[in-house]
């Protein structure tokens, strides 16, 4: 049915103001989203778990309480479908983390953001696909089979979030929420062409995300425009007592700076180049989309000044210090005795717990988790912490200095999402380091709990999408919010529309 | 002589509690010393007067409101579990296999 495929297409926003003005109802952007779901995964494979009977009650609830003028006060976006990483725990819903040690496994609660989006009324469409435990940058690292990249499906999304960029790229979903811990939001955000957002760390409650590395992981919004992102935000942010990393304070501005940005006027406003991400090892389309747009910033007003970070040079070896050793304690929850696989160990071995979690946790994790649990191990043991896991953790102090000292010169930093654009299954699978410095760019804000965003900035000369990366000083979202929002209406009226336009959609055409 | 040994990876290998196989001990030894002499330069700017930063965003501990909540029942806590006996979890045993 065209209609159906064209109320897909909508923006999470356009889909609420249809409901609020009662010309379309939230089970009918849920039939709808259900229908793309089904014509689209033999081919995109983004959803580990659909769980369409839930939304479908959900979204009959949400408009039997409309109907009733019950809704008054809900978010903006109350009655709109979302997908969620199958990082984040969901009630009664399977919840994987894409690991075979936890296949089958159901939560007995709710994630706080769940728990904000349910009040919100909108219907979790369901799971989608990552690298396990949210580790690796492609989404290949998934036990349950890769998720395809609707703009060429035989190269990769991107990761660890592609399932949940995939799904919005190719209209299964207006909304997804994503976790970013090295870059998982932003970087599958460049290689999909949508908008992908990583808040302050501390700004979105992680109370039932599923731990990686605690004091980088954040949740955030996936969505195919800024405004619809902050709308989102606006939904999961705010504190919240039962994390105790999370920031006692309010969202900051976030959706009005959205609206103020589409105004496109950046008058009075300082843009930080960042000189070291940047210029060797960047595809030459991802650099000419890059500057094009940087140029588009100063055509609205705003002034461009170059910010120089000399450790951001080395953000990439900490975090792949401090990350695998967060990961190694993470991780060892899974023991099999509380939840999840229980292997026990081969006749002839002694059928002993630590014998059982051993031939549990061989066969339950993939490869690129068990190195990382085993660098992580090693990073913090007695002879190595001071030299590794130390050292990182100064590096941090200094790469956090480096951001101080850039925001005293420019409100918002800005650098290419991703060194490249999207690549082909398997061309970095056997090679961690090329793999590692897909996330070059996205790191360094994780290591300094700093918000920052990509936003689709073209295709590239392959024709694939590039992606555009503001970064913002630690509790104040709203400054990247504001140029993004302004740099997306330049660029679509560059382009006569959203950079999603040039993207081939069969499984629309053949969607019920 | 490199940082991962053989046997620092075996050794690591038992410290993690995962049994690896032979093959992928061989693989991840040579992964692992990649990617070690590429962390490595961490320790080039990592000078004595630099504090280290554990939390990106501190924050002063506090206490939530002393709120009584309704826990997990022992049925939820107990669904996902492997094996569960008169409303307990069941583990193998836990000596005996020290040799």
């Amino acid at each position: 049915m065209a209609e159906a495929n064209e109320l897909v297409k909508l923006t999470a926003a356009q889909m609420a103001e249809k409901i609020r003005n009662k010309e379309v109802s939230s089970r009918e952007l849920v039939d709808a989203e259900l229908n793309v779901i089904d014509a689209a995964e033999p081919d995109i494979h983004a959803f580990l778990h659909v769980s369409a009977d839930e939304a479908r009650a959900q979204a009959d609830a949400f408009d039997k309480k409309n109907a009733a003028g019950e809704t008054e006060g809900l978010p903006e976006l109350a009655g709109v479908p979302i997908a969620i990483k199958d990082m984040i725990v969901t009630k009664g819903i399977e919840t994987t983390a894409a690991s075979k040690i936890l296949e089958g496994w159901i939560p007995p609660y709710d994630a706080t953001v769940i728990t904000k989006l349910k009040a919100a009324g909108m219907p979790l469409l369901g799971k989608t696909n990552l690298d396990e435990f949210a580790q690796g940058s492609s989404t290949e690292h998934s036990a349950f089979g890769p998720t395809h990249n609707p703009w060429d499906t035989s190269r990769v999304p991107g990761g660890s979030g592609g399932g949940s960029a995939s799904a919005v790229a190719a209209f299964e979903a207006p909304l997804a929420l994503g976790t970013d811990t090295g870059g998982s939001i932003r970087q599958p955000g460049s290689l999909t062409g949508t908008v992908g957002v990583k808040p302050t760390y501390g700004g979105v409650s992680r109370f039932g995300a599923i731990a990686m590395a605690s004091s980088l992981d954040q949740i955030g919004p996936v969505s195919r425009n800024v405004l619809d992102s902050a709308l989102l935000q606006e939904i999961i942010g705010g504190h919240d007592v039962r994390d105790s990393t999370s920031i006692p304070m309010d969202v900051p501005p976030i959706v009005k700076a959205a609206r103020e940005g589409y105004k496109r006027d950046l008058k009075g406003m300082k843009v930080g180049l960042v000189k070291q991400l940047g210029g060797d090892g960047y595809q030459p389309g991802v650099e000419a989309r890059f500057n094009e747009a940087v140029k588009l910033l100063q055509d609205m007003g705003a002034e461009v000044v170059e910010v120089d970070c000399p450790h951001f040079d080395y953000a990439l070896a900490a975090y792949y210090i401090i990350m695998p050793s967060e990961v190694s304690s993470n991780l060892a929850r899974y023991d099999g005795m509380r939840y999840g696989l229980r292997v026990m160990p081969p006749a002839g071995v002694p059928q002993t717990a630590a014998n059982m979690m051993a031939y549990t946790r061989e066969a339950g994790f993939g490869d690129e988790v068990k190195r990382r649990i085993i660098l992580g191990i090693y990073a913090l043991s007695a002879g190595y912490y001071d030299a590794w896991y130390g050292s990182a953790q100064k590096v941090r102090t200094l790469i956090i200095d480096d951001f101080n000292k850039a925001f005293e010169k420019a409100d918002v930093l800005v650098a290419p999402t991703s060194p490249t654009t999207a690549f082909k299954f398997g061309e970095k699978m056997n090679d961690p380091l090329t793999m590692y410095m897909s996330d070059i760019a996205t790191i360094p804000a994780n290591m300094a709990g700093t918000p920052a965003m990509s936003i689709p900035a073209g295709l590239s000369d392959d024709g694939l999408p590039v992606g555009f990366q503001f970064m913002a000083p630690q509790k104040h979202d709203e400054q990247m919010y504001k140029p993004a929002a302004a740099l997306e209406a330049a660029l679509e009226e560059q382009w006569g529309g959203p950079v999603w336009q040039s993207l081939k959609t069969p499984w629309l055409k053949s969607a019920k | 002589m490199p940082t991962f040994t053989r046997d620092t990876v075996e050794h690591l290998g038992q410290l993690a509690q995962i049994a690896l196989t032979d093959e992928e001990a061989t693989r991840m030894q040579g992964e692992l010393n990649v990617i070690a002499d590429s962390i490595n330069k961490v320790q080039e700017v990592a000078s004595d007067d630099v504090e280290p930063t554990a939390n990106p965003v501190p924050l002063e501990a506090y206490l939530r409101p002393d709120v009584p909540e309704k826990p997990l029942s022992r049925e939820d806590a107990l669904a996902g579990a492997p094996a569960t006996e008169n409303g307990m979890f069941v583990a193998p045993r836990i000596l005996g296999g020290e040799a």
